[in-house]
């Protein structure tokens, strides 16, 4: 098992350094730099920016460094906690990006804790029952969660919301909270708000694990050992739990790894939509600016989130299941 | 036995006077000779025609590729005509009827009314006015494909009269017409990203499976970090990269490319496991003995294996990418007007107000939620039918 998990633990590191590489070439892509764009909307405000000025602006930021010269500086700054500075916000990275992580983490976690919740009984429900009304109709909605663009039924739901339950539109909490520190208040307010990006993030994950539980438990469901157990007179429900229903369940941790990219996908459009304060919103505004640090630290910690979570998932599919932990190598 | 020492009497031996054949156990019938000599996908079509499901989703998606291929026909307006007096107009009513008397199919007139309370606009039928359609008609002049100019149109509105059936937008341009444009750029990006990921996860998956070692440990590598990206982020970010400068038609290729360089993993996947498998066998040690390229054996011999079922798989790609693209163009970042796709169209859904004052808006999504459906069940009966070790 420690081999296994120093083995794991190796694979990841290079993975995080090449992708660390990667999205800095992204947010280099684009022509020009912050500075570019910064003065020619200072210009067409009519002000004039003056050489000398531009240049020391251009050295304080050291954007007249060679690029492998400022990835490496932003590189060994993230060891020690620093991101780089935003030059929209004018705040280093790590204090304009704090929060927003947060809740980023938070309505991820709660969206894959749905996504476990509602697939896992409609799954078992749809395999067990196979064919009848109840699993066409399930199958069918979840078909539909599918295909619906997350964003739009963001929008009907924020709408519902609104209507009916009378939910502030727009954030993660009632506008009076916002600036509150943690109370019982603003925890109720978290969670009347947190439902409708979780239902509308989590629907085509569910769709998708609902499909997987449903087929691997039919796999499981026409071997022998399930004919004994019944032969023998064993109650169905205790059939059911005690061994095809565990071993359906390996996919099940193992999505993680396919679920948390999916989701963190999802999350960033939908609360574009709804304007939650997550990375989503902030990453797209910083995308368009140019403030590249900014933009370059949201995709490093999504992506270091989904990495981590591939690695916890693997993990937990190794505690789980013997083989894995023998043979040692990563998922395929 | 008996008869052979003479004790018992001798027993009857029966010869059949008829000609004796002696395959003709084996023969097959011709009904089942024609079973066992089709071709792959002649026995493909068979297992496809009995998934129904997949046959009419088939159906469906061949009737919206035809109709891109005219849609200027088909829309009653131009993509960009617009009717200043009917502005955010609400669909129209489809009568057949009108006052007991059957006319075929025509809308009413719209009465417009400015709300000063709230500022709303306010239609109301006008039931005086009848509208009757034509059909085969002369309308709004067009640029076929932008190429030849033409005004024939399908279906238009009466003359002097309008028709919005799903109602129309900010600048009064009718939404079916502009739906049925998009169409045919929201459905083709999926076409050519497909192409480009099919291209690429065939050429890296064929180069793992068929050399491994080396090769295949960085193929792998690859495909894990691209795959530990968050898909949509990492579109968001390339597609920001994409220069403000480019024409429209580029930041489409532009798009597509990134839909596609993005999507090839899976692809990459199975081509490799199936390929590891593959290369152990006889016919490919053959072809290699024979003194076959690697180009030549991965091509030729290995890769027509499993064809269908790669195509199949292909099929149910499509419809993330166009998912992809309408996301994409939805939050401003994917393609721009005037290049008209249903996210470009949904763009206009953003905020709330929509919901609430135009819905609308929101038909754009329609088309979508048809389109990935289609797909999705079209291409779960093709590999369902594919799959070569199902008896039929």
């Amino acid at each position: 098992m420690l081999n296994y998990l120093v083995r794991r633990v190796l694979v990841m590191i290079p993975t995080l350094l090449v992708i660390s590489a990667l999205i800095f070439v992204i947010i280099q892509l684009p022509e020009g730099d912050y500075l570019t764009t910064y003065i020619a909307e200072l210009e067409s405000q009519g002000e004039s920016v003056s050489k000398e000025k531009i240049a020391f602006l251009r050295q304080q930021y050291g954007l007249d460094k060679s690029l492998p010269e400022q990835y490496f500086t932003w590189l060994f700054g993230m060891f020690q906690g620093d991101f780089g500075y935003s030059f929209e916000y004018d705040l280093p990275v790590s204090d304009v990006v704090g929060d927003r992580l947060l809740l980023s983490f938070v309505v991820s976690f709660a969206t894959i804790l749905f996504t476990w919740v509602v697939a896992f009984p409609i799954g078992v429900y749809s395999a067990t029952h196979q064919y009848s009304w109840a699993d066409h109709g399930l199958t069918f909605i979840g078909f539909l969660g599918l295909a619906t663009p997350n964003f739009l039924l963001a929008l009907v739901l924020l709408y519902i919301a609104n209507i009916y339950f009378g939910t502030s539109i727009g954030g993660l909490m009632d506008p009076q909270y916002v600036a509150q520190p943690m109370s019982f208040g603003k925890f109720v307010s978290v969670l009347e708000h947190l439902w409708v990006p979780v239902l509308v993030i989590g629907t085509s994950g569910t769709a998708g694990m609902i499909r997987r539980l449903r087929a691997n438990l039919l796999d499981e469901l026409q071997k022998q050992y399930v004919v004994t157990g019944r032969a023998k007179g064993l109650p169905r429900m205790r059939l059911l739990v005690k061994y095809p229903l565990r071993m359906a369940l390996n996919p099940f941790v193992a999505d993680i790894g396919n679920l948390l990219p999916q989701v963190i996908s999802g999350a960033a459009i939908v609360s574009v939509v709804l304007s939650l304060p997550t990375t989503g919103p902030m990453m797209l505004t910083a995308l368009r600016s140019q403030d590249m640090y900014l933009a370059g630290s949201f995709l490093m910690f999504l992506s270091m989130l989904t990495v981590v979570g591939m690695f916890l998932s693997d993990l937990a599919l190794a505690v789980l299941d013997p083989r894995i932990r023998l043979q040692g190598g990563t998922r395929r | 036995m008996s008869g052979a020492n003479g004790a018992g009497p001798a027993m009857e031996h029966y010869v059949s006077p008829e000609p004796f054949d002696p395959h003709s156990i084996e023969a097959l019938t011709p009904e089942q000779e024609r079973y066992y000599m089709a071709s792959q996908w002649r026995m493909m079509w068979w297992r496809l025609k009995r998934h129904h499901l997949a046959v009419a989703s088939g159906a469906i998606l061949m009737v919206m590729y035809l109709s891109v291929a005219v849609s200027e026909v088909l829309a009653p307006y131009e993509l960009h005509t617009r009717n200043t007096d009917y502005i955010y107009a609400p669909p129209q009513e489809l009568h057949f009827f009108h006052e007991g008397d059957f006319i075929g199919p025509f809308v009413y007139g719209l009465r417009y009314k400015l709300n000063m309370e709230n500022l709303r606009r306010e239609y109301t039928e006008d039931t005086s006015q009848v509208y009757p359609l034509r059909f085969f008609c002369s309308g709004d002049p067009y640029r076929f494909w932008g190429a030849a100019e033409g005004r024939f149109h399908l279906v238009c509105p009466a003359e002097g009269g309008a028709m919005f059936l799903l109602g129309t937008d900010r600048l009064g341009r009718d939404i079916l017409s502009r739906i049925i444009y998009g169409s045919r750029i929201s459905l083709t990006i999926g076409l050519v990203g497909i192409c480009i990921s099919f291209l690429l996860g065939i050429t890296l998956g064929g180069l793992a499976g068929y050399y491994g070692g080396l090769v295949d440990d960085i193929v792998q590598r690859l495909i894990e970090i691209i795959r530990s990206f968050p898909e949509l982020p990492l579109w968001m970010a390339l597609s920001a990269a994409l220069p403000v400068t480019w024409s429209p038609i580029g930041v489409f290729l532009g798009i597509t490319v990134i839909l596609g360089l993005i999507d090839w993993t899976g692809l990459a996947r199975a081509v490799r496991s199936k390929l590891l498998a593959l290369r152990e066998e006889d016919f490919c040690t053959a072809a290699v003995l024979m003194g076959a390229r690697p180009s030549r054996v991965i091509g030729r011999h290995l890769l027509p294996n499993f064809m269908s079922h790669l195509i199949a798989s292909a099929t149910l790609s499509i419809p993330s990418m166009i998912l992809g693209e309408t996301a994409l163009s939805f939050l401003g970042l994917g393609l721009r007007p005037p290049i008209t796709s249903w996210g470009v169209l949904l763009n206009e859904a953003q905020n709330i107000n929509v919901v609430a004052l135009y819905p609308w808006l929101m038909l754009p999504v329609v088309p979508v939620i048809v389109a990935v459906l289609a797909f999705n069940f079209f291409g779960d009966g093709l590999r369902d039918a594919a799959d070569p070790y199902k008896t039929a």
